[in-house]
């Protein structure tokens, strides 16, 4: 019965059979040498793009690496990018500004010692341990396998702990009657919403998917954003992480996160 | 020897009794009205905004809630500690924790953002969510609650009265933890992330509920001329002036705990010492008016034994209670997250306490016309179901609760 209503629980089945062949084929590597190519043949596996039908799986970790060296302090064009895109920031037209949705925003950090200033763009964090998701009483505030955090606006009640729980002020409540919403990125009054990191859009390309922030950072000529794999040591976002590290804001509530920084 | 104790329906006819029920369900369609307007708009029509999420529906929704467990004391007293002063008024305990759920929950359900789909959240359940045990907690708060009363009212059950009353007392510790834990496990919120909420939410229910109690037993008795005795009066203000101080005790040891941990100082700062309105709020309706002044007020000598005073102090606890849970709940909100320690902030979605503003939270008429609303929702099921049930005793003088203390006093 609780299986039947929790969407982790649900989708985490295909994991545990694949971990399980998984363990099987590793146990067959060792027996013998020949086998040796199964995990070559597994990666290779994951880094394309799945069948629309094959449910998500936690073979794969979605995340992005975000160069603050390259993001521009004037520049929004990530925010507006992700406004066309899922088609928000322009149609609450009775909320006040404290009340309008926000699923991406650009912060300016100035070091109260030093005086350095940064940018960076904010917006979901997408966590391995999202306290959205642990607060929320429906179990609308849900993790997919492949680490993406959304919201089921069919079962959001509107309650707002999610907002009370999220240590990173991602989430927005819509205060007013929508009209004009797109097909990729439905939204209701009454209930909550935030970056999908732009789900459609992975769901359909797979490691070679370009959110729409990246994208718009990309044409600016900025390339700051870098999405993929976490999960995929071969993706460039796992390489670069290797070689130069990255930063989780927050990292000491100890939550994981698939968003990280370079150069805060 | 003692009398006995009758209980009587409330026999009133007049237009004393019918104006009651009458402006109490004014007040609540006037609730009513006011929810039909937030939610046929939007929030947008609320003081509330994505920083202030939960606003001045939440501040009555909690208060109510926590009372509603704290009304339960009483009876606890009588039937788990076997006190037998507090029996005679075991049933309007009981009553009056009901009545005063069910009102914090109707706030709490009007003011979701999509109250249209209660049943969604009766039938979907995330367990490892706090919120989902809460509604598992107020139901079953209620049906035990309802049986134990039943076991007081029906001759035939009263030997499991008290069975009853210690699952309902257990029942009850449960819930206000499972209040306080709301705020308790918010660990990026550094105004809340604490375990001593649990066990504080447990000491304001005492003082709330009690509260409540006093003054609803006061006009109760007062509005049908039944004989309200000093033993028993005096018992419950020296009661609710313990609770009182009680709480006074955890929010000093809240606030020291967090003033030692070097990462609170911000927001310890913000409620103690400048947080605008917040902070007058804190100083002089949390702690002068609502328990200071009323401490006092019950202690004392002379003022302690005047009626006026008593229920006068059991005001000023159940609007610093308000006031309390104001500080908490929205000047909690107020304080903005600290996500980049170190840093000033600027950012188009009011990032940043460094930047020295808090989030501003204006309270709209109708968020505490619906909030009213629940507190007129839980005294009108109590008016009507004195009426119709044998709640209250016929009289509690002190010959009749106790006639060792009045001879005592002769």
């Amino acid at each position: 019965m609780i299986q039947k209503h929790d969407p982790q629980m649900h989708q985490s089945q295909p994991h545990e059979i694949d971990s399980a062949r998984r363990k099987f084929l590793g146990g067959s590597a060792g027996a013998l040498a020949g086998v040796a190519i199964a995990p070559g043949v597994l990666l290779s596996q994951v880094a394309l793009a799945k069948p629309a039908d094959q449910a998500v799986s936690s073979d794969n970790r979605w995340g992005m690496l975000i160069d603050t060296n390259k993001c521009d302090k004037g520049c929004d064009a990530c925010v507006r990018g992700c406004q066309t895109e899922n088609g928000w920031g322009s149609n609450e037209t009775h909320s006040a500004e404290t009340q309008t949705a926000q699923w991406i925003r650009k912060v300016e950090l100035r070091d109260k010692n030093t005086g350095h200033a940064t940018s960076l763009p904010l917006m979901c964090q997408h966590c391995e341990h999202p306290p959205c998701v642990d607060v929320c009483p429906t179990g609308a505030s849900f993790r997919r396998e492949d680490g993406i955090v959304l919201v089921d606006k069919h079962i959001c009640i509107g309650c707002r702990y999610c907002m009370m729980a999220c240590p990173y002020k991602a989430r927005s409540f819509i205060h007013e009657a929508l009209q004009d919403q797109l097909p990729v990125a439905p939204r209701g009054k009454g209930t909550v919403e935030s970056c999908t990191l732009c789900v459609h859009r992975v769901d359909k390309d797979g490691e070679n998917a370009v959110p729409a922030c990246a994208e718009a950072c990309n044409s600016e000529g900025h390339e700051a954003f870098v999405f993929g794999d976490l999960n995929n040591p071969e993706s460039r976002i796992s390489q670069e992480l290797a070689k130069h590290g990255g930063t989780q804001i927050r990292a000491d509530l100890g939550l994981n996160v698939a968003i990280r920084y370079r150069g805060i | 020897m003692k009398q006995k104790i009758y209980f009587r329906e409330v026999l009133n006819n007049g237009t004393g009794y019918y104006g009651l029920l009458a402006l109490l369900l004014a007040v609540i369609l006037v609730g009513m009205g006011a929810t039909y307007y937030m939610e046929h708009h939007g929030h947008y029509v609320t003081g509330m905004n994505n920083q202030i999420v939960w606003g001045t529906p939440h501040v009555f929704a909690v208060f109510l809630i926590v009372a509603a467990s704290g009304a339960l004391n009483i009876a606890s007293i009588g039937s788990v500690f076997n006190k037998k002063l507090y029996k005679p008024l075991a049933p309007l305990s009981g009553l009056l924790a009901i009545a005063l759920l069910a009102g914090g929950l109707a706030v709490l359900v009007l003011d979701l953002g999509r109250p249209d789909r209660l049943i969604v959240a009766m039938t979907y359940y995330n367990f490892k969510s706090i919120f989902a045990w809460n509604i598992i907690l107020y139901t079953g708060f209620m049906a035990i609650v309802i049986v134990y009363l039943w076991t007081m009212l029906e001759h035939k059950m009263n030997g499991y009265t008290k069975t009853a009353g210690f699952i309902a007392f257990i029942w009850r510790l449960a819930l206000t933890t499972g209040t306080g834990s709301i705020f308790g496990f918010l660990v990026a919120r550094e105004a809340y992330d604490a375990a001593i909420m649990a066990p504080m939410f447990i000491i304001m229910s005492f003082s709330f509920g009690l509260a409540i109690f006093l003054l609803v037993l006061m006009a109760a008795y007062r509005w049908t001329d039944r004989a309200l005795g000093d033993v028993i009066l005096f018992h419950l203000k020296n009661l609710l002036g313990v609770f009182a101080a009680a709480v006074l005790y955890f929010v000093l040891v809240f606030h020291l705990t967090n003033l030692y941990a070097a990462g609170h100082s911000g927001v310890e700062r913000f409620i103690l010492l400048d947080g605008g309105i917040y902070t007058k709020l804190f100083w002089i309706g949390h702690i002068l008016l609502g328990n200071l002044l009323p401490i006092a007020m019950l202690f004392h000598p002379t003022v302690g034994k005047s009626r006026a005073a008593i229920a006068w102090a059991s005001i000023l606890i159940i609007v610093g209670g308000l006031i309390q849970m104001y500080v908490i709940i929205i000047g909690g909100q107020a304080y903005p997250l600290n996500l980049f320690p170190g840093m000033d902030v600027v950012s188009s979605f009011n990032d940043g306490p460094a930047s020295g503003l808090a989030h501003s939270y204006t309270p709209s008429t109708p968020e505490f016309l619906l909030g009213i609303a629940g507190i007129a929702i839980a005294l009108l099921l109590v008016a009507v179901a004195v009426k119709v049930l044998r709640f209250l005793p016929e009289s509690l003088d002190d010959a009749t609760v106790d006639p060792h203390a009045s001879a005592a006093k002769d």
